[in-house]
């Protein structure tokens, strides 16, 4: 491995930040990081993130396992809370308002930044009381409310065909490709205003892929949509802007063509060419 | 292939492999003939038994004549017999002894008597013999003379029998409905008494000085007294019919006697019965085993309140211990702060299930009965000090000191499920918005249900066979009444239970007749084992039932 060069290329190149502010100048940006450090005990996982991510498109975090990117995307949900011996500092900002401030409400952040996972975890319910679980949480019962929402938020993940017949069945019981779909449901069922999947596709087989990498795409129109993945394909066909990380910073952030056919920085180009990861 | 070599064998692990099959075998060997040697011995006690009449050569110049079941038979060594004084005849090594059940102990003072088979002259099963079961002094075997009606023979000789029978039939109706009148319109009367002389108790305490309420309770009393007059006048003629009949019987050596009906519960004649009527003699026997109260200081009739005691306190303490239990164990995995405090917290637990669970019963004797139970008495029921309500052993107290002695088990089995539940469905549900308190509720606990049902399994399992607390803090060798009845409140945990577990105990040592006693004491262990796996049993098909619907995520 490369390591002792990359880090010095690393230390070496400054972010242009103003590239990629040009770059978004027309976009509305719906999150925004400034400075972000998170430190697992005394390890350092993020080192001084500043991103901004635009409204309605789908920005990607790639780079090798353990840069970082997960741990980025569980910043914005604050999920990273639950981990025991985290410390965060700087600021994440949510329509200009900082989502680690002491008056936010985690439980209303969470509502309105939904989060997909890497593994199908659809709870041992019925598909019905998975996508209504959301709803049901904030105090929804009302059996017409709750079948529309559960009627949409399926259409909304392409899987009402396939389970209007048996919404009143386990969840465990569908395929892998299903599950992941319904948990998408279950996130839109809420209607947040982002959604974070964090490689989504990556424990699927490539017809349940292609169809989540569809379904990403009927949804940018309507949120915000960060993804993280493993695969840089994948973060080629379906993102609009693409960030390369690499040992918990941010090496470059752009949009998806340029990042991947004219990278700025040489560790992207080593990365996406495949030298290493 | 060449056999392999010993060496090749042992490398195997082959040894182990046999080794482990020998353990499991002997351990199954063991379950199952310990069930069926307390099956065998309890199961066979209610089969009605021939009755032999014997003449025996009772010594060199005194024969008589023995009437009786035989209970077992042994052979002893001639010369441990000589040596004892007995007489052998000459040249014989080993001298056969029969066990009889003799029964008419108001007549010669022992049912069991050991004879020698060397010794009998003659045997015989008449078809005549009956057998008739008292109500005290034990099983008559005898003959049947005559039936007598307000004094008067009414049926004699070979008519006796079916008259016999058909009185007894008359004679059981009324005995039953003199105790339906006794204990239950009496005694609620009673009880009622009991509750308008606590609340007078209750007034004179509080101060009330107003003889509006005094008379309240003076008039409800005098109409439960009216109530009570007219019952005893009832139970008056009752009684009178009952005292009418009575059977003239003669016992085996020739004494006559007379015998009133009322004392008879049930009369056959074993000798003339066939494999049929046995078999229903038999379950009807099984029946009373399991459906009545004893009678005989717990030697005869059945065990019904002791089985029902047994269950209703495995109920009480699994309610009382599951919640303490799950909450126990959720706030010491999903809260607490892991550390050297909850390590300790853990250590004292498990050590908790080491404690003999005797201390427990002392435990609960000082702490619960008398600590608690007295301050409950002096708070809420001063009108009935001196006697104390709570402040004295009962089945809520035993509850809870069991529920005390099972509660590691349910805090560990429910931690190991809290353990279980991936962190990728909490995160789950938390990324929907919800709280660790709502995850907790609506997707851990349910899916950690199943573990909880393991705890509830192994505690059900353990207490039920637990005898040792309880002798301290509320099981008794005959109790009056059931922890629930009719009467308002309809359950009271204040009151006094029977054990299955306990009943073995005071039946097998501390029976006046062990020798009678005996047979019950497998039949009573048997249906102690029935009942604590019919516990399991419903225990674990309700955690398959959770397990299906909580099916766990691979």
């Amino acid at each position: 491995m490369t390591d002792t060069t990359l880090t010095h290329a690393i230390n070496m190149d400054a972010i242009d930040r103003s590239d990629e502010i040009n770059q978004l100048a027309d976009e509305n940006i719906r999150i925004e990081t400034n400075g972000l450090n998170l430190f697992y005990g005394e390890k350092q996982a993020l080192d001084d993130i500043s991103i901004v991510i635009p409204q309605n498109r789908v920005s990607a975090f790639i780079g090798p396992s353990g840069c970082g990117k997960s741990t980025l995307l569980r910043c914005f949900n604050r999920m990273n809370d639950l981990v025991d011996g985290v410390r965060i500092e700087g600021d994440v900002l949510l329509e200009g308002e900082n989502i680690y401030d002491k008056s936010v409400n985690i439980a209303n952040l969470r509502r309105r930044i939904g989060m997909v996972f890497q593994k199908p975890n659809p709870f041992p319910k019925s598909i019905y009381e998975n996508v209504a679980y959301g709803l049901r949480l904030q105090g929804v019962n009302s059996r017409r409310v709750l079948d529309e929402a559960v009627e949409r938020a399926l259409k909304g993940a392409a899987l009402w065909d396939e389970v209007k017949d048996r919404l009143h069945e386990n969840a465990l019981g569908m395929s892998g490709g299903q599950q992941q779909r319904l948990v998408i449901a279950r996130a839109i069922a809420i209607e947040p205003e982002v959604l974070l999947l964090d490689e989504p596709a990556s424990a699927l087989d490539p017809i349940s892929t292609l169809k989540i990498e569809e379904l990403i795409n009927e949804l940018k129109d309507r949120y915000t949509i960060i993804i993280v993945t493993h695969n840089m394909q994948q973060a080629a066909r379906v993102s609009d802007y693409t960030a390369f990380m690499y040992m918990g910073k941010m090496i470059e952030f752009s949009d998806t063509k340029t990042l991947f056919t004219n990278p700025a920085m040489k560790q992207t180009e080593d990365y996406i060419t495949g030298r290493y990861g | 292939m060449a056999k392999p070599t010993a060496l090749q064998w042992i490398k195997g692990g082959s040894p182990w492999i046999w080794l482990s099959a020998a353990a499991v075998s002997v351990s199954l060997i063991m379950v199952f003939g310990l069930l069926l040697l307390i099956g065998l011995r309890g199961l066979g006690f209610f089969w009605p038994a021939d009755v032999l009449e014997v003449k025996y050569q009772q010594s060199p110049t005194e024969v008589v004549t023995l009437v009786g079941e035989i209970q077992s038979t042994e052979t002893v060594n001639a010369e441990r017999v000589r040596d004892a004084g007995g007489v052998v005849p000459e040249g014989a090594d080993s001298v056969t002894r029969v066990l009889l059940k003799v029964g008419n102990r108001d007549i010669s003072g022992l049912d069991f008597r050991w004879i020698n088979q060397h010794d009998v002259i003659e045997e015989s099963r008449p078809q005549e013999m009956i057998v008739l079961e008292r109500r005290e002094w034990g099983n008559f075997y005898g003959y049947l003379q005559a039936v007598k009606v307000d004094g008067k023979v009414v049926a004699s000789g070979e008519d006796a029998w079916p008259v016999f029978l058909e009185q007894l039939d008359k004679t059981t109706a009324l005995f039953d409905r003199i105790k339906g009148i006794q204990v239950g319109e009496i005694g609620s009367i009673n009880y009622d008494i009991e509750a308008l002389r606590l609340a007078q108790k209750r007034l004179e305490l509080d101060g009330v000085t107003d003889p509006a309420a005094y008379a309240d309770i003076e008039q409800q009393r005098a109409d439960l007294n009216n109530k009570y007059q007219l019952l005893q006048k009832d139970l008056d003629v009752l009684y009178r019919d009952i005292e009418k009949d009575s059977v003239m019987l003669t016992a085996a050596g020739g004494r006559e006697i007379e015998l009133r009906m009322s004392k008879v519960v049930r009369g056959f004649k074993p000798n003339a019965m066939g494999v049929v009527t046995k078999s229903l003699h038999y379950l009807e026997k099984l029946w009373e085993f399991v459906s009545d109260e004893p009678r005989e200081a717990n030697t005869e009739g059945g065990i019904f309140p002791a089985i029902f005691g047994t269950v209703m306190l495995v109920i009480i303490m699994s309610i009382l211990v599951t919640p303490l239990g799950v909450i126990a164990a959720v706030y010491l995995r999903e809260y607490a702060k892991q550390g050297p405090m909850t390590r300790l917290i853990r250590i004292a637990v498990n050590n908790l299930a080491g404690v003999p669970s005797i201390v427990y019963g002392v435990f609960g004797l000082g702490f619960f009965v008398y600590f608690l139970g007295g301050n409950i008495d002096q708070l809420f029921y001063p009108e009935a000090l001196p006697a104390p309500t709570y402040g004295t052993p009962g089945i809520l107290w035993s509850a809870l000191t069991l529920a005390l002695l099972t509660l590691p088990v349910v805090i560990v089995a429910t931690e190991e499920g809290l353990a279980r539940i991936p962190r990728s469905i909490r995160e789950g549900s938390m990324a929907l918005g919800a709280t660790k308190a709502e995850t907790l509720w609506r997707i851990v606990l349910p899916m950690a249900s199943p573990a909880l049902m393991t705890g509830m399994i192994l505690a059900v399992a353990r207490a039920a066979g637990e005898v040792a607390p309880l002798m301290l803090v509320g099981v008794v060798k005959l109790a009056p009444s059931l922890p629930l009845d009719l009467n308002s409140p309809f359950i009271h945990l204040d009151r006094k239970f029977m054990h299955l577990g306990f009943h073995i105990y005071d039946v097998g040592f501390q029976s006046p007749n062990v020798e009678a006693a005996r047979p019950l004491v497998y039949a009573t262990a048997l249906l102690l084992v029935v009942v604590i796996v019919a516990l399991n049993l419903a225990a674990i098909w309700v955690r398959n039932h959770l397990r299906e619907k909580y099916k766990a995520l691979d």
